[in-house]
C-alpha cells in the first residue's frame, strides 16, 4: 500500500462520521480526500451500535438533528445508490415513573413544537403497536411513527462507495501515531505507513477520538464507555416491530428486517478499558429483560453477543468545530452513544464547515470550549 | 465475468452466493469480517462454521495473498445458539 504525499484533507476514522463526512466533502467539490481507518471501514462503534434513529430528544438541538436525520435517512438510498436498510417502525418509549413520564410528555411539546409528530399514547394503543408487550407496571408511552432503524454498517459502505465515486481514497490498517502542526496549524500526519502532508485533519476516531485529540496537543473531556449488545436468530417479523426504548427501564430492543432481534442497555460500571468485551452477567440480565417484556421470545436462540464504545462527553452532546488552538484540526466526536443516527447530517454540516460555508443548522454550540465555559447542554433522554 | 458457479449459495444461513462475495471483494472489501459486514456473511445461526474456510480461500483466490495472511475475522460468543429463555434463568441454580 502506498500512501499519498498530500492531500487536501485527511480524515481519521473510517466509521459513520469519516465515511459521511469524506463524501459531503467531495460532494462539495473538494479533491484530494484521505479517509485512515486503523482497522476496516466500519469495524468500531458504528459498525457495533443499536442501530436505532430517533427523533424523540430533550433538547431543541438534538430535536433538529434527529428530525433532520430521520428525513435523510428516508431519502439515502437514492442519494447514495444504496440500500441502508431503513425501517420505520417508530421509537415506542416507555416510562416506568410518575417524573419519567412528565419529562417524555416535556419533551413531546418541545418535539411537537419542532415539527416532530410525538404522542402520548395509552398501554392498548403500545400493544397495538408492539403485539405481545408486557409492560403492566409501566406509567405512560409516547410514540413517534418516523423513528425507526437502519442497518449502520450498509450506511456506513454506502458513504464509502458513493465516497470512492468521488474520488476519495480510503486506507484501512493504516493507524494515524501523529499529528503535525506548525505555527498554530495544522502541518500533517503520521501514520503506520507514512506520511501525509495536509491542511486539514478530521478527527472522527470515535472512541478513540481522545487520543487523536492529544495527537494534536488537545484534551478533550471525553471517556469511552464499553456498552453491551445481543441478537437472536432471525423470526418471523412483527415480535417487536417498534424501537422499545426505556431510559429508566434501561434497554432498547428492536427487529431488524431480515427478523434477528437486537437488544442492549447500559452496564453497570461502565468499562473504559477499550476492549471490546463481553459479559455473562450482560447476557442473562439481556435475556431477562427481552424475555420479560416480548414473553414469546423465550424459545428465540440468541446467535451473537458484542459490544462497543460510546464516547462519552459531560453533556452527552456531541463535539463539532475546529479546533482554536489548531487551525485546520476539525473534530467531530463524542457522540455519546447516538454518532450513527446523527452520521448523515454532522457528516454534512463539518463538512460545510471545514469549506468554510454556513453549516445548514447551527454548530456553533458544539464547541468543546463549552465545558470550560460551563455551557452544558444538558441531553435528559439517553440509554 | 458471469459464471454459473456465481450462483452458488457459499453463506446458507444468510443465503449468500459466490457471486455476491466475489462482486465485493472485488470492490475491496478482501477480508471476512468486511465481507460479514457488508454482505452478512457468517452472522446467521452457524456463526461462520460452513462459510468462513470456503470465503477466505476465495479472498485468496482474488487477491493472491495466502490463506494465513488473511484476517480470519472475529469468533463471538456464544459458541452455538442458546435460548432466551435458558440464558434469562441464569447460570447458578441446577
Amino acid at each position: 500500500m502506498t500512501l499519498p504525499k498530500t492531500a487536501n484533507a485527511v480524515i481519521i476514522g473510517g466509521g459513520i462520521q469519516g465515511c459521511s463526512i469524506a463524501y459531503h466533502l467531495a460532494k462539495l467539490g473538494m479533491k484530494d480526500v484521505v479517509v485512515l481507518e486503523q482497522n476496516t471501514m466500519c469495524s468500531g462503534s458504528s459498525g457495533r451500535c443499536g442501530a436505532g434513529i430517533r427523533a424523540q430528544w430533550g433538547t431543541e438541538m438534538n430535536c433538529r438533528f434527529g428530525l433532520a436525520c430521520v428525513e435523510m435517512f428516508e431519502h439515502l438510498e437514492e442519494e447514495l445508490g444504496m440500500d441502508c436498510g431503513l425501517h420505520q417502525g417508530g421509537y415506542l418509549l416507555v416510562a416506568y415513573q410518575e417524573a419519567e413520564f412528565e419529562q417524555l410528555k416535556k419533551n413531546m411539546k418541545l418535539q411537537n413544537s419542532l415539527g416532530v409528530d410525538t404522542k402520548v399514547i395509552s398501554y392498548d394503543e403500545a400493544r397495538e403497536i408492539c403485539p405481545g408487550l408486557s409492560a403492566d407496571d409501566a406509567v405512560g408511552f409516547t410514540y413517534h411513527a418516523r423513528d425507526g432503524h437502519a442497518d449502520p454498517m450498509l450506511t456506513t459502505f454506502a458513504y464509502q462507495e458513493a465516497a470512492k465515486r468521488l474520488g476519495v481514497q480510503f486506507y484501512k490498517f493504516t493507524r494515524c501515531t501523529d499529528v503535525k502542526t506548525l505555527n498554530g496549524k495544522v502541518a500533517g500526519v503520521t501514520t503506520n505507513h507514512g506520511d501525509i502532508d495536509t491542511p486539514v485533519v478530521v478527527n472522527a476516531a470515535g472512541g478513540y477520538s481522545q487520543q487523536v485529540a492529544k495527537m494534536a496537543g488537545i484534551e478533550l473531556p471525553c471517556f469511552s464507555e464499553r456498552h453491551e449488545i445481543i441478537i437472536t436468530e432471525p423470526v418471523e417479523q412483527g415480535v417487536c416491530p417498534p424501537m422499545l426504548m426505556s431510559f429508566s427501564g434501561n434497554y432498547y430492543i428492536q427487529q431488524r428486517p431480515h427478523g434477528s432481534i437486537i437488544g442492549g442497555c447500559s452496564p453497570e460500571g461502565h468499562p473504559e478499558d477499550y476492549e471490546n468485551g463481553n459479559s455473562w452477567g450482560f447476557l442473562e440480565k439481556m435475556s431477562q429483560t427481552i424475555t420479560s417484556l416480548l414473553p414469546r421470545t423465550r424459545g428465540v436462540r440468541v446467535v451473537r453477543q458484542w459490544s462497543g464504545l460510546y464516547n462519552m462527553t459531560p453533556d452527552r452532546q456531541p463535539i463539532m468545530c475546529e479546533a482554536d488552538t489548531v487551525k485546520g484540526f476539525f473534530l467531530s466526536v463524542g457522540y455519546s452513544g447516538h454518532g450513527f443516527m446523527f452520521g448523515p447530517v454532522s457528516g454534512e454540516l463539518l463538512a460545510q464547515k471545514i469549506l468554510g460555508r454556513e453549516p445548514w443548522i447551527s454548530i456553533e454550540q458544539l464547541h468543546y470550549n463549552r465545558f470550560e465555559k460551563g455551557e452544558l447542554i444538558i441531553e435528559p433522554a439517553v440509554v | 465475468m458471469a459464471n454459473t458457479r456465481d450462483e452458488i449459495i457459499i453463506c446458507r444461513c444468510e443465503e449468500v452466493t459466490l457471486g455476491e462475495i466475489r462482486e465485493w471483494i472485488a470492490k475491496g472489501y478482501d477480508t471476512f469480517d468486511e465481507l460479514k459486514r457488508v454482505l452478512r456473511v457468517g452472522m446467521g445461526p452457524c456463526q461462520g462454521r460452513g462459510c468462513r474456510d470456503l470465503i477466505l480461500r476465495e479472498i485468496s483466490k482474488m487477491t493472491g495473498k495466502r490463506v494465513d495472511e488473511i484476517p480470519p475475522g472475529r469468533f463471538r460468543p456464544p459458541s452455538k445458539p442458546v435460548k432466551l429463555g435458558v440464558l434469562a434463568k441464569g447460570g447458578n441454580d441446577e
